[in-house]
């Protein structure tokens, strides 16, 4: 018998991320996970920033020019989506936790999605 | 007139210290025919070297559980129209988290380990299942009567769930699922094996469980339900009420 092939491993985490085969709440799981990276990425990238303060007002304010690049607007335009798309799959996860709409979770996801295509057409409305 | 399909049968190989590989097997078949029945064409015509489990054919014994086209399936109840299209590709692969025995086999022993420590029931009292309609009142007679548990311990669950995938300690969906069926009040000493690290608070709400159980069982609400049971549990501890 081969018996480590198909064994369950800490290893085969990137399985999280490959949608095949998953329905609407493994969907979810994957979005939860790709936003969690990119946002913890994004906290050490800002503790980075923050730390130019040490080093003198000159040396913040030449990032600060660098934020007007297309590519940083991008990246902050990310950060705000990732965060809306967290936190509200993040709200559907604690409301079937304490057993509301644990039956309607699909409902809830596509509901809470909606909601998070409004507030990011806002937000893109607003930054642009 | 019955329709005919020509599809590709794509079975994963894999016998002792062989490197997995995929097999195609081209055939005819009637698209309501089930993918038990492609696999057992292929083995009955092409190939008796191929290993697969399978039983009872009508989803009561749990045997052929598979994934088809990617997506954990019981094959003897899955229909061909269901899962490809005429002169396309029928993926089958074993159980995902699951030893590979031979091929399509798996090893289910950790599995029913697990379920049996969850105190899984077979059988139980009619009462105490949940039906669409239960009555207001049992009479006392109805007491007597058992009936099957919804889980036929298939595996699928086990198998969908991506936190099994990771972590082989926890105790996954069909054995919390037990657990919650058992309950707490009914079986305190099940309260230290689900209210840690690898019991109710490793799932993280991916409800695949759910999405592939053919039997209704429901894993995901169970163990969500499981957890306000351990956290009553925990308060009646506290307050001394236990």
């Amino acid at each position: 018998m081969n018996t480590t092939r198909n064994q369950p491993s800490a290893r085969k985490f990137w399985s999280w991320f490959i949608p095949i085969g998953r329905q609407v709440g493994g969907w979810a799981f994957a979005l939860n996970r790709i936003t969690a990276l990119g946002l913890t990425l994004y906290l050490f990238l800002h503790l980075i920033v923050l730390g130019l303060l040490a080093q003198g007002p000159g040396a913040y304010d030449k990032f600060l020019v660098l934020t007007e690049n297309p590519f940083i607007k991008l990246g902050e335009w990310l950060v705000v989506v990732a965060a809306i798309l967290h936190g509200l799959n993040g709200i559907r996860i604690v409301l079937t936790s304490f057993g509301v709409g644990v039956v309607r979770q699909r409902q809830l996801f596509y509901g809470f999605m909606i909601v998070a295509v409004f507030a990011i057409l806002i937000f893109t409305a607003r930054m642009y | 007139m019955t329709d005919k399909w020509n599809i590709t049968l794509r079975i994963y190989r894999q016998k002792e210290n062989e490197a997995p590989h995929f097999d195609n097997f081209s055939m005819e078949v009637d698209p309501d025919e089930y993918v038990l029945d492609a696999v057992e064409r292929a083995w009955a015509f092409h190939d008796r070297s191929i290993c697969f489990r399978h039983a009872c054919h009508h989803s009561t014994c749990g045997a052929c559980g598979m994934r088809v086209n990617g997506t954990e399936k019981l094959s003897c109840i899955t229909s061909i129209r269901d899962v490809t299209r005429d002169g396309a590709t029928l993926k089958v692969e074993p159980l995902r988290n699951f030893p590979v025995v031979s091929d399509l086999a798996v090893d289910m022993g950790f599995f029913y380990r697990k379920m049996e420590l969850a105190g899984a029931r077979p059988v139980l009292p009619v009462p105490e299942a949940e039906i669409e309609h239960p009555p207001a009142e049992w009479d006392a007679d109805d007491t007597q009567y058992i009936r099957l548990s919804d889980c036929i311990e298939c595996g699928l669950c086990m198998s969908a769930c991506p936190i099994m995938a990771t972590t082989p300690e926890y105790l996954g969906p069909a054995p919390l699922a037990a657990a919650q069926d058992n309950g707490l009040k009914r079986k305190p000493e099940l309260l230290s094996l689900v209210d840690a690290e690898d019991g109710v608070w490793r799932c993280h709400s991916v409800f695949e469980c759910t999405a592939v159980c053919p039997s209704f069982v429901d894993p995901a609400r169970r163990i969500m339900d499981l957890r306000k049971q351990v956290v009553g549990a925990r308060l009646s501890k506290l307050f001394g009420k236990a």
